[in-house]
C-alpha cells in the first residue's frame, strides 16, 4: 500500500475494541435459537469496524480535513447555489421537539410542526406566486417528477391521452428530461438561440396537440433572463400544453420576478440551494412543488390543511397523483428552510437576490477581459465563460479548473450547460464579500496569464492536493465499489 | 440592508456598479419585462433577530411531544433507537455538510471515501455485492427497485406483499404509475406474505416480486422458501429490509435476494417527523451497471496513491438525460455518513448485540402481554415489533397512554381494514423493563376493566 494513502475505516480494525455504549439487558436473556428459525438466524457477522471511539472520531475529522465546504472556502459551484449555511438553522433543526418526533403520533402531539410546515407552506405561496405547494418531494429531480406527475394526471382526468411530449431546451439540466422519462414521456428538445435564449421559431415548430408540458428554468442556465417568457407560455397554453418552472435559479429572481406570475403552472424549489439546506455533501435535499388551482387536485397525498385552528393531514384527496415519498417530505430540511426565510424577511430576500446578480455581474465584468464571454449581456445570479481561446493553446477548460484547486478554490461547474464549448459556469451567491470575489477573479487572471506563459503549470495541476489527478477510466473499467476484508 | 449574510457595504456596491458600468442594480433587472416584474416585497413575516427567532422556534418546537420526554412504542417504519452521541459531532463538522456533490474529487476525498465506506459497510449488513451512496428513503428505493427490475427483465408487472410497509407501497404504485407498469399486491396470511397466493400469481410476466425483512408487522419473513418461487418464474426477489434487523437475521443475499432496499434511519438518524432518513439500494454483481444513483469507485493517482471518484456515470441523468433509468440527482449523502458513524461504533458486535436486544426484549413485551390476557396477533418470529389486540379503540388507548407519558403503537385499522383493533407495537433496546411493564399494564388495565362490567 502507498504510504500516503488515508487508511480506511476497516484498517483500523482491531478485534476486541467497542465504539458503543447500549442499554443493559434488563429483561431475561432468551437465547436467539428458541426465537428464531435456525435458518433466518445470522451465523456470518457483517464485517464492520471495531474501533474505539477516539479512533473514529479521528478517522473522520482526518476525512474531514480533505474534504472542501463553502466553510472552508469559497465555491462559485455554478447552478448549485454554494451559499452560506445560517448555523442558527443547524441548532434549531436539533430542538428535540422537531428532530425526535415520529411521523406517525397523533396529530394533536405534533401540532407545532404541522404549523411550521404550513406557514413554510405559505411563505413559499407567496414567494413563487403559486396557489398552493406540498412539501413532500425530497430533492430537486423528485420535484420535477412530481410536477410532471401532476401534469399527466391534469391532462388524463381530462380525457386528454395524447399529450406524451415534453419539451425542454438544450441548455437544461439533466434531471429534466430524465424526469420527464421516468413520468412516462418522451422528450422533445427545443433549441437556444444566438442569443442564448430558447428560440421562439423552434419552440412553435416543436409544440402540438402531443405537448404535455414545456420545462424551463428562468433565468437558464446561461444565467440569462428568458425575456419572450410571455410569449413562450402564450405558445405552450395556446395548444394545452402547461408551463414547468425549474426553481434550481429562484435565488436569481426572489422579489423581482415571480414564476406564478410568468404564466408558469407548476414550480418547484430546490430548498438546499436558495433556502440554506445545506447541501450536505449531496444531500439531503427538499424540493417542494407549487401548483396554481387547476392542479391543485392532483397533488400528492395526504394533503396538510388548517381546520377550526388545528392542523390536520387530509388524506380524503381522490384525484392526487398517491404518494411520492413515506410521510411528508425531509422535515429536517424544510425546517431549516423555514429559520432562513423568517431570519431574512421580505426586504432580506429582497437584497438576497439583488446582491447575488451584482455579484455575479461584477466578477463577469472583471474577467471579460481575459476569457471568452459568449453572451454579452447582463447575467443574473450566474453566468458562464468559454475557454475556447484557451483550448487553442492547448489547455482544456478541465485544466484551469484543476489549477483552481491550488489557490484553495473549489472550481466552477465545468462542461455545462452543453451549449457553451469548454464552459464554466460561475455563481458567486451573496453571501460572498468583493474581497473573496476579487481574490478569485485575480486568481482567474493569473492562470489565464499561465496558459499563455507557462501551460505545464495549468496542465499538471493540482500542485498542491492531498492526491493529484484520479484515474477515471481505471475506476470505471475495473470497479472496485467496497472493501472486502483481506483473508 | 445589514444583515449577518450579507456582507456588502454601500461602498463595496459603488466600486463594483462603477466596474460594470451602470448606476444602480436595477438596472441588473432591466431583462425582466415590465409585465411580469415583481413590484415591492413579498407579503411574508418580517425579519427577526438571532435570539428572538430562536426563542420563537424552540417555543414552536416545544408544542411536540418528543421521544426524549415520552417513552415510545411507535415504529412502523421509524424508530427510536441508540443514537451514538458521536454522530452528531461528526456530521456537524462544516467541511461535510457545507461541501456538495463531489464533482472535483482532490478536494473531495473525505466525502468520497466515507460514501465508499457506506458502501462497504451496507454490502456486508445486506450480503449484497453491491450498494450505492444512498437514496431517498427507504420507499422510494423500493419504488426504485421495481423500476430497475422492469427495466433489466423487460417485464411490466410487480407483485408486491401485503406485508409491506402501507406507504411504501403507495410509493411504488405512484412510481409504476408514470412507467405504465401493473402493481398486483399478495394477500397476506397470518401476517405473512401468502406463499400459496404467491405460487398462484406468478409467472413469466412478473419482474419482481417485492417482500419486507422483517415485514410490517414485525414478522421474519421465510425468505428461503420465497426465493425459489420468484427465481422458478424468471423475476427478481427484491427486499425492502431494515438494516439493524440484520444484526441478528441471515443476510437477504444469502438468501438470494437480487436487490436489498431499505432505509438506515435506524442507525443514528433521528425521526425528524419522518424525514429526512437514508434509503439504501443494494444488488448483486450482475446488476451492477443497472443501480440508480451515485456509486463511488477506488482508484488511483498518478503517484500510485490511492483515491475514490464518482465512477460509472453513463448510468446517471446527467449524462444519459432522457435515455437515464432514475432520475435522482441530489440523494442523503450527509444521512449516509451519520448511519456510516452509527454502524461503526456498533461496528461487527454492536450491531449484533443491539438487533439482539430488539428481539429479546420484543420477546418480553410479547410474554407480559400474553399474561396479562390480551390476544397476540400473529405468533410468528418477530424483530422488533408485534400485533396485539387491544380490546378499546386504539386511539382511547393511545390517548390514555399519552396521558401517562407513552407514545403507543400504531393503530393498524387505519391501513388494514381486516386489522382495525389492532396495534402495531414496536419495542427497541431504549426501552426499559419499567416503560414495558407500565405499557403493559395500562394496556391490561382496561381489558380487566371490560371483564369487570361483564361480570
Amino acid at each position: 500500500m502507498h504510504k500516503d494513502n488515508q487508511a480506511l475505516i476497516f484498517e483500523l480494525t482491531k478485534e476486541g475494541r467497542v465504539g458503543y455504549s447500549l442499554p443493559t439487558l434488563d429483561v431475561p436473556e432468551v437465547d436467539l435459537s428458541e426465537l428464531l428459525p435456525a435458518d433466518l438466524i445470522r451465523t456470518e457477522a457483517a464485517e464492520l469496524p471495531e474501533v474505539s471511539e477516539l479512533d473514529i472520531m479521528r478517522h473522520y475529522t482526518a476525512l474531514s480535513n480533505r474534504n472542501h465546504g463553502v466553510d472552508s472556502g469559497f465555491y462559485p459551484l455554478g447552478s448549485c447555489t454554494m451559499k452560506y449555511n445560517p448555523k442558527i438553522n443547524e441548532t434549531v433543526a436539533r430542538f428535540p421537539g422537531f428532530a425526535n418526533i415520529h411521523p406517525l403520533q397523533d396529530e394533536k402531539t405534533v401540532q407545532g410542526a404541522l404549523a411550521l410546515m404550513f406557514d413554510l407552506q405559505e411563505h413559499l405561496k407567496e414567494i413563487t406566486g403559486m396557489d398552493e405547494v406540498t412539501l413532500q418531494p425530497a430533492a430537486g429531480a423528485h420535484g420535477e417528477w412530481t410536477g410532471l406527475m401532476m401534469i399527466r394526471a391534469y391532462h388524463e382526468a381530462r380525457g386528454d391521452f395524447k399529450r406524451t411530449k415534453v419539451i425542454v431546451p438544450d441548455s437544461a439540466h439533466g434531471t429534466n428530461p430524465a424526469s420527464a422519462t421516468v413520468a412516462g414521456f418522451e422528450t422533445v428538445t427545443v433549441k437556444s438561440s444566438d442569443q442564448g435564449l430558447v428560440d421562439l421559431e423552434d419552440l412553435k415548430r416543436v409544440v402540438g396537440e402531443d405537448t404535455a408540458a414545456l420545462m424551463l428554468t428562468n433565468p437558464n442556465t446561461l444565467g440569462l433572463f428568458e425575456e419572450q417568457i410571455l410569449e413562450m407560455a402564450a405558445i405552450i397554453h395556446e395548444v394545452g400544453g402547461k408551463l414547468y418552472y425549474d426553481g434550481a435559479n429562484l435565488n436569481a429572481v426572489m422579489s423581482k420576478a415571480r414564476p406564478g406570475d410568468m404564466g408558469f403552472d407548476v414550480v418547484h424549489l430546490n430548498l438546499h440551494k436558495t433556502f440554506t439546506g445545506p447541501h450536505g455533501g449531496g444531500g439531503p435535499g427538499s424540493g417542494p412543488v407549487g401548483v396554481k388551482n387547476d392542479l391543485l387536485p392532483y397533488l400528492p397525498k395526504p394533503v396538510l390543511v388548517k381546520k377550526d385552528d388545528a392542523y390536520t393531514f387530509d388524506y380524503d384527496r381522490p384525484d392526487s397523483i398517491g404518494r411520492v415519498k413515506p410521510f411528508y417530505g425531509n422535515f429536517g430540511i424544510n425546517v431549516r428552510a423555514y429559520t432562513y426565510i423568517r431570519s431574512m424577511g421580505p426586504d432580506g430576500l429582497k437584497a438576497v437576490t439583488e446582491y447575488a446578480v451584482l455579484n455575479a455581474n461584477y466578477m463577469m465584468r472583471r474577467l471579460q477581459p481575459h476569457f471568452d464571454l459568449p453572451y454579452d449581456r447582463h447575467c443574473k445570479h450566474e453566468f458562464v465563460l468559454s475557454g475556447r481561446r484557451q483550448k487553442k493553446l492547448g489547455v482544456r477548460t478541465l485544466d484551469m479548473a484543476k489549477r483552481l484547486l491550488d489557490f484553495g478554490y473549489h472550481p466552477p461547474t465545468i462542461y455545462f450547460p452543453l451549449n457553451v464549448e469548454e464552459g464554466m459556469m460561475i455563481e458567486p451567491t451573496e453571501t460572498e464579500s468583493k474581497e473573496t470575489l476579487d481574490a478569485f477573479v485575480d486568481a482567474m487572471i493569473q492562470i489565464a496569464k499561465e496558459v499563455e506563459e507557462n501551460p505545464e503549470i495549468v496542465q499538471n495541476a493540482p500542485h498542491t492536493t492531498v492526491i493529484n489527478r484520479l484515474d477515471e477510466t481505471k475506476a470505471a473499467r475495473q470497479p472496485v465499489l467496497r472493501y472486502y476484508k483481506a483473508e | 440592508m445589514k444583515h449577518r449574510y450579507l456582507p456588502m457595504t454601500s461602498q463595496d456596491e459603488k466600486e463594483m456598479l462603477e466596474t460594470i458600468g451602470i448606476g444602480s442594480i436595477d438596472e441588473l433587472f432591466s431583462d425582466i419585462p415590465e409585465k411580469v416584474r415583481f413590484k415591492g416585497e413579498y407579503n411574508i413575516k418580517p425579519a427577526k433577530s438571532e435570539s428572538s427567532l430562536t426563542k420563537e422556534l424552540a417555543q414552536l418546537a416545544a408544542q411536540n411531544a418528543d421521544t426524549n420526554r415520552y417513552a415510545s412504542f411507535l415504529g412502523a417504519g421509524v424508530y427510536d433507537h441508540y443514537k451514538p452521541i458521536i454522530v452528531d459531532h461528526v456530521i456537524s463538522r462544516s467541511e461535510f455538510y457545507t461541501a456538495y456533490t463531489p464533482y472535483q474529487p482532490e478536494i473531495s476525498q473525505g466525502e468520497l471515501q466515507a460514501i465508499f465506506e457506506f458502501q462497504t459497510m451496507i454490502s456486508e449488513l445486506t450480503g449484497m455485492d453491491i450498494a450505492n451512496s444512498s437514496m431517498y428513503d427507504g420507499g422510494t428505493a423500493l419504488a426504485e427497485a421495481g423500476m430497475l427490475a422492469a427495466g433489466h427483465t423487460r417485464r411490466k408487472k410487480i407483485l408486491v406483499s401485503r406485508a409491506v410497509h402501507p406507504e411504501s407501497r403507495a410509493v411504488v404504485r405512484s412510481y409504476a404509475l408514470g412507467q405504465s407498469i401493473e402493481v398486483v399486491e399478495i394477500p397476506l396470511k397470518d401476517g405473512h406474505t401468502d406463499m400459496d397466493a404467491l405460487t398462484e400469481m406468478i409467472d413469466e410476466n412478473v419482474a419482481t416480486v417485492m417482500i419486507q425483512y422483517p415485514n410490517f408487522f414485525g414478522q421474519v419473513e421465510n425468505l428461503k422458501a420465497i426465493e425459489p418461487i420468484v427465481h422458478g418464474a424468471g423475476a427478481l426477489l427484491s427486499v425492502s429490509s431494515n438494516p439493524l434487523a440484520l444484526g441478528a437475521l441471515t443476510s437477504p443475499g444469502q438468501l438470494g435476494a437480487d436487490i436489498t432496499v431499505g432505509d438506515a434511519q435506524p442507525f443514528g438518524i433521528p425521526e425528524a417527523f419522518g424525514g429526512p432518513h437514508c434509503g439504501y439500494f443494494a444488488v448483486t454483481k450482475k446488476l451492477m451497471r443497472k443501480v440508480p444513483g451515485r456509486l463511488v469507485g477506488e482508484t488511483t493517482d498518478e503517484e500510485g496513491r490511492r483515491g475514490f471518484v464518482l465512477t460509472l456515470q453513463a448510468r446517471e441523468q446527467h449524462i444519459r438525460r432522457d435515455k437515464a433509468t432514475s432520475n435522482i440527482c441530489s440523494n442523503q449523502a450527509l444521512n449516509a455518513l451519520a448511519a456510516s458513524v452509527a454502524m461503526t461504533a456498533l461496528g461487527k458486535v454492536g450491531t449484533q448485540e443491539i438487533a439482539k436486544q430488539n428481539i429479546v426484549k420484543t420477546h418480553y413485551m410479547k410474554q407480559q402481554l400474553k399474561k396479562a390476557g390480551l390476544e397476540i396477533a400473529f405468533e410468528g418470529a418477530h424483530f422488533n415489533e408485534i400485533v396485539v389486540k387491544t380490546k378499546e379503540s386504539v386511539k382511547q388507548l393511545n390517548d390514555r397512554l399519552f396521558e401517562n407519558g407513552m407514545i403507543g403503537g400504531y393503530d393498524l385499522g387505519l391501513s388494514y381494514n381486516e386489522l382495525s383493533g389492532h396495534m402495531l407495537v414496536a419495542v427497541t433496546e431504549q426501552r426499559t423493563k419499567e416503560e414495558i411493564d407500565a405499557f403493559v399494564q395500562e394496556i391490561a388495565a382496561k381489558v380487566q376493566e371490560v371483564g369487570a362490567t361483564h361480570a
